[in-house]
């Protein structure tokens, strides 16, 4: 395989530096990745010779940065193979995106006795900003059910999903289970009740590829910083004859096409949903990162992961007391356990002082640990830098905590 | 009785002896082994202070001027700490409580427990130590002053 992994961690600053006089060792990436330097390099270009805000001036900066950052949206587009440039938004991020169609949708289509289908694996941002326009809309959210594994239980989701129900939200991965969920499949069935549907690609972005057209998703969205670009930028997908339908969501600059005191008249697609200056070296630093992926390859990538997922689950299954949570056949990204009699915090603490960032706590999914009946998780999570030497250390270090705290 | 700093510089002392944070984490899990368990009728939904991460539970009496406080935590490491906060403020005035600045925690190197980020419980424990000490003093001492 064409992959060189000590080659591509040269390319992190980040991963050179130390922890509490150890070899950081970064296996946090479900919450954040590091960023390529090709990508710090782009926002430091970027401030040093090309800021200027965009879609307004007619001088020379301002037609650069406007050029830059609609290049920016059509590298997005082909990305994901959206058909257009204009069906990319960018957004702050996934939850914004999704408060977005929650918001726009919920207020032209959603009505009293309609109801929202989502799925227990969900993360808060998946959860709330439904659970706030069904209380303002009067419609009910109903959540479809999952096994023991962490898969997705299909014929729970197809009882609930009726034709009362006018959009299903659901996860392409899971951040805590790792669980990559049919989506394509799922798309399909919601199609045939009548109901849009809304991909939270958030963890799958960094690990599959994705593609809107194959998966017919009448929304998809993500964030820059999940798949190594900068914080404060993401993305929203969807199909233009919806997006053209719903109505704004916020109100400023950028957004419209003519202001009166009486009246406003919006601008098109995408410029209607991005009031205000946007964050242009965000767009253009996931532009970069985008291109760095392409570099590198990203089906090398991706097989890259699975293989070390599946070191990693083998390495830790070994581990007495040790539970994995998620065990779909379908899976990616991340390793989600317990150590029997060990709190998770306890764990993470511990973990933290031999050098290595896990994330330990609810993972902002809390219905997953009353249906695991646990306080919290530890989760490992894995970008394309990561090593199978880390996952040792990683091993060695739980066999040490866990002596330590039994 | 010693004062909430002779207690505080005991401690100080007991950990100084570890240079390297596997001791000191070792000496902490003890002691959070060591707390004694506070009595299950206490471990009620209106004592519980919960964090992201564990979760503390807070129960104090007030006896002859003096403040006594009983805990526990889900969570082994929160339990040692919960446990130097009782030994440093059980057993004191609340006035002393109030005015106490606790910063043996930094001295001990244990201050990133205290973060709100880590957000394990302990930072609404003191808070909620000091207000017990504050509704205490109201209670039974500034009603006699009058």
């Amino acid at each position: 395989m064409n992959f060189d992994v000590e080659k591509i961690r040269e390319d992190f600053p980040l991963l050179q530096r130390t922890v509490y006089n150890k070899p950081l060792i970064y296996l946090d990436n479900a919450a954040t990745n590091q960023k390529p330097r090709q990508v710090l390099q782009r926002l430091a270009d970027y401030y040093q010779s090309e800021n200027s805000n965009i879609h307004r001036g007619t001088h020379k900066l301002s037609i650069q940065a406007t050029t830059a950052y609609e290049q920016a949206r059509q590298s997005v587009a082909r990305f994901i193979n959206a058909p257009a440039a204009e069906q990319i938004i960018f957004t702050k991020g996934t939850t914004e995106s999704i408060n977005l169609v929650a918001t726009t949708f919920g207020e032209r289509f959603v009505e009293a006795g309609d109801e929202i289908l989502i799925t227990y694996m969900e993360h808060h941002s998946n959860i709330v900003p439904w659970q706030l326009m069904c209380g303002r809309r009067g419609a009910t959210l109903r959540v479809a059910d999952i096994t023991q594994d962490g898969v997705l239980d299909l014929d729970d989701f197809k009882r609930k999903l009726t034709t009362k129900t006018k959009l299903v939200a659901f996860a392409h991965v899971s951040n805590t289970l790792g669980t990559i969920n049919p989506a394509k499949e799922l798309v399909k069935l919601a199609h045939d009740a009548g109901a849009r549907v809304l991909i939270d690609g958030a963890q799958a972005v960094a690990h599959l590829p994705v593609d809107v057209q194959a998966l017919d998703c009448d929304f998809y969205c993500f964030s820059a910083h999940k798949i190594y670009g900068p914080m404060g930028n993401g993305v929203l997908y969807g199909k233009k004859e919806i997006l053209e339908e719903l109505p704004p969501y916020q109100g400023g600059g950028e957004m419209i096409s003519e202001v009166t005191f009486g009246k406003t008249t919006f601008n098109e697609l995408p410029f209607r949903f991005e009031a205000g200056t946007p964050n242009v070296a965000g767009a253009l630093g996931l532009e970069a990162a985008l291109h760095y992926i392409q570099s590198v390859g990203a089906e090398e990538m991706h097989q890259y992961e699975n293989e070390l997922l599946l070191y990693a689950t083998e390495k830790l299954s070994a581990i007495p007391g040790l539970t994995i949570y998620g065990n779909s056949p379908e899976k990616t990204g991340v390793v989600t356990f317990n150590l029997a009699g060990i709190h998770s915090y306890d764990a993470g603490t511990l973990l933290d002082k031999f050098g290595i960032a896990v994330r330990t706590g609810h993972m902002c999914t809390q219905p997953l640990t009353e249906f695991y009946g646990v306080p919290g998780f530890i989760r490992a999570s894995f970008s394309m830098y990561n090593t199978r030497q880390e996952v040792d250390a990683l091993a060695d270090a739980i066999m040490r905590s866990r002596e330590m705290l039994l | 009785m010693e004062t909430i700093s002779e207690k505080e510089n005991t401690i100080v002392e007991e950990f100084e002896i570890y240079d390297d944070w596997l001791d000191k984490y070792n000496y902490l899990i003890e002691m959070g082994k060591d707390l004694p368990m506070i009595d299950e009728k206490h471990k009620v939904k209106q004592n519980l202070i919960t964090g992201c991460q564990s979760s503390v539970w807070l129960h104090a009496e007030y006896r002859d001027g003096r403040i006594y406080f009983f805990a526990d935590s889900d969570a082994v490491i929160t339990k040692g700490i919960v446990n130097l906060l009782i030994r440093v403020l059980s057993g004191q005035t609340p006035q002393a409580i109030i005015d106490a600045d606790l910063d043996f925690i930094d001295k001990i190197g244990l201050k990133e427990h205290l973060s709100p980020t880590r957000s394990n419980g302990l930072v609404s424990m003191i808070k909620q130590m000091k207000l017990y000490a504050l509704a205490f003093k109201t209670k039974y001492e500034l009603k006699t002053e009058n």
